[in-house]
């Protein structure tokens, strides 16, 4: 388990440049000096509010936490990563946006009370770092998935949904949800790790929209927003996800067609 | 992780006190200061009429200061004994409780109701004799199931305000029309909505109605086991029992429907404008940030419990309304 998360997590490092000044953690987490160099390894980082995480004030479904990580106050973010200090697993979910923003609306297990995290990697290989401090009774990594108390939840696994909002500013907003356990491989019911580990999207004509590295702390059933620029006349997004047991999920999201009639669902 | 179970001494409860004490080590009074500092309910009863009081609940969430009493509890005095209705959100108010009854009526207490599952209105069970406690099949069924996950919640919001309270399920399953006590007659009424089963009392001597919660005034209602549409509907059927005066699950005792027609509007705003979010596309903490209308900055907590609300029903909008696609295989 550690072993692979420490590979995931250099897989999704930038090549390093020189050491930075360690900095102070605007939330003061007990663990931050340990997990900054462990998330960035020798890359510098800064704290910078332009990095904008949203968690409501009280979560009372420790499972399914709604976290938006939003680095749209930055230029030319090649990397959007969301992690957890004090989670058992702290890396989340990890977007690299090749035509769409730094944004992703998505839903964490939380174990505990923990600083919730963002970093966006701008093309000069500096990290940007926001954050919040999430309240939370705990116990979200812990607990088996609701999926396991379903004695036929095979015959669901997999099945999605989804839906292409057009937006105003160049972004089609796209939510989908794909029908998964997501084990971590920590619940008291000793189910093995079994999760969605990527998720591509892209347009119909093949152009790469956004690629997603998902972790064992991401909801049952992800349900993930993202914000994606679509080339003129795509009539769907395509999905492409794989779980670690080399399962594959495709699936097509209808785009609204672009004229008076867009607000419709397709 | 192996499969052994960990010591009792470790279960959950203890491990998420550890945890949420190591967060906040630096904020902690030392323990001479917290063993200085004993809580106690104040517990203040409001005189309805002659032989029934309501102790009022905070119009608040459920904090560290107010240890939980945000519900309303009533105690009516009667030839067989006290009633209570609710039973307030540890063990150390249920004694208080048990205690301020005997000195109001003089009498044992002949029945406790829970009105629904909630743990404001059921975790001072424990001091009552479990055999005169009632409640709907479906109110003993539901804190069968949720009652563990609701004492985890508790005692990581209200602390010491909870100790030593453990979950009683009430004893007696109400199956009758009517409860006779001599001078007054309770009639048991099984609704739903605000949860799977909702419990009314109506008392024909003095014409009170007590509607648990699924009539808030003047604080926001709160949905994490509500069914919208059930909850309408029985709005409905309380509007059309002739009562005297009604007493809320939260909120003041008035005569007339003020608090059936608030909880009606409230109700209808949230849903209306929590799917009107979800179909213009925004994700659970954009549709959280919206404003409210100006109405509801009368009502208590309103924005808080707006935001638990939405993160109540969003979640069952997506499943039910996302289109579904056609996979490929």
């Amino acid at each position: 388990m550690v072993r692979r998360l420490f590979l995931a997590i250099a897989a999704i490092l930038a090549t390093a440049p020189a050491a930075a000044e360690p900095q102070v953690d605007p939330l003061k987490s007990p663990v931050w000096s340990d997990l900054a160099k462990k998330v960035f390894g020798e890359a510098p980082y800064v704290f910078d509010d332009a990095v904008k995480v949203s968690v409501p004030h009280v979560v009372e479904n420790q499972a399914q936490a709604p976290i938006i990580a939003d680095a749209r106050g930055l230029a030319d973010v090649k990397r959007l990563i969301v992690f957890s200090d004090l989670n058992p697993i702290q890396l989340a979910i990890a977007l690299e946006p090749q035509a769409a923003a730094p944004f992703v609306g998505m839903r964490l297990k939380v174990e505990q009370s923990t600083p919730i995290r963002a970093a966006a990697l701008t093309a000069d290989g500096t990290w940007h770092v926001g954050g919040v401090y999430l309240e939370a009774a705990g116990g979200g990594c812990t607990s088996p998935a609701a999926a396991r108390s379903v004695a036929n939840w095979w015959d669901t696994l997999g099945e999605a949904q989804g839906r292409v909002w057009p937006a105003a500013d160049g972004y089609s907003r796209v939510r989908f949800r794909i029908r998964h356990p997501m084990d971590t491989g920590l619940a008291k019911d000793n189910t093995p790790a079994y999760f969605i580990e990527s998720i591509d999207l892209k347009s119909e004509s093949g152009s790469v929209l956004a690629t997603l590295k998902t972790f064992e702390p991401v909801g049952e059933d992800p349900t993930i927003t993202l914000l994606v620029k679509l080339p003129p006349n795509e009539t769907a997004i395509s999905i492409d996800g794989r779980d670690n047991n080399g399962q594959i999920y495709r699936a097509n999201i209808p785009t609204p067609r672009t004229d008076a009639t867009s607000r419709q669902p397709s | 992780m192996n499969g052994a179970r960990p010591p009792r001494t470790f279960d959950r409860r203890s491990l998420l006190k550890v945890s949420a004490a190591a967060a906040y080590l630096a904020l902690l009074p030392r323990a001479e200061e917290l063993a200085a500092a004993p809580l106690n309910y104040e517990l203040k009863p409001t005189k309805l009429e002659d032989g029934i009081w309501m102790i009022p609940g905070a119009q608040d969430a459920i904090t560290m200061a107010n240890g939980g009493a945000i519900a309303n509890i009533s105690i009516l005095d009667t030839d067989a004994g006290a009633i209570i209705v609710d039973t307030g959100p540890s063990r150390r108010f249920g004694e208080a409780l048990v205690k301020l009854a005997r000195e109001l009526t003089g009498k044992d207490v002949a029945r406790v109701y829970n009105t629904h599952f909630h743990p404001d209105h059921v975790f001072g069970n424990q001091a009552f004799d479990a055999k005169v406690i009632a409640a709907p099949q479906g109110v003993i069924d539901g804190l069968k199931v949720a009652g563990e996950g609701f004492a985890d919640s508790m005692y990581l919001i209200a602390g010491d305000w909870m100790r030593g309270t453990e979950v009683v399920l009430p004893g007696v399953a109400l199956t009758s029309d009517v409860e006779d006590f001599g001078n007054r007659r309770i009639r048991p009424m099984a609704m739903r909505g605000h949860t799977e089963s909702d419990l009314v009392l109506f008392e024909e001597n003095s014409g009170l109605m007590f509607a648990g919660d699924l009539v808030f005034l003047d604080r926001a209602p709160t949905t994490p086991h509500a069914d919208i549409e059930r909850w309408r509907i029985s709005l409905a059927n309380l509007g059309g029992i002739p009562h005297n005066r009604l007493v809320p699950g939260h909120g003041p005792v008035e005569e007339g429907d003020r608090g059936i027609a608030q909880t009606r509007a409230w109700i209808e705003l949230i849903d209306a404008m929590i799917k009107d979010a979800f179909e213009r596309g925004l994700d659970i903490n954009e549709a959280i940030g919206l404003d409210l209308p100006e109405w509801t900055q009368k009502i208590a907590v309103a924005r808080y419990e707006y935001e638990r609300s939405v993160m109540h029903l969003y979640p069952v909008l997506e499943a039910e309304r996302l289109p579904k696609l056609n996979n490929k295989s």
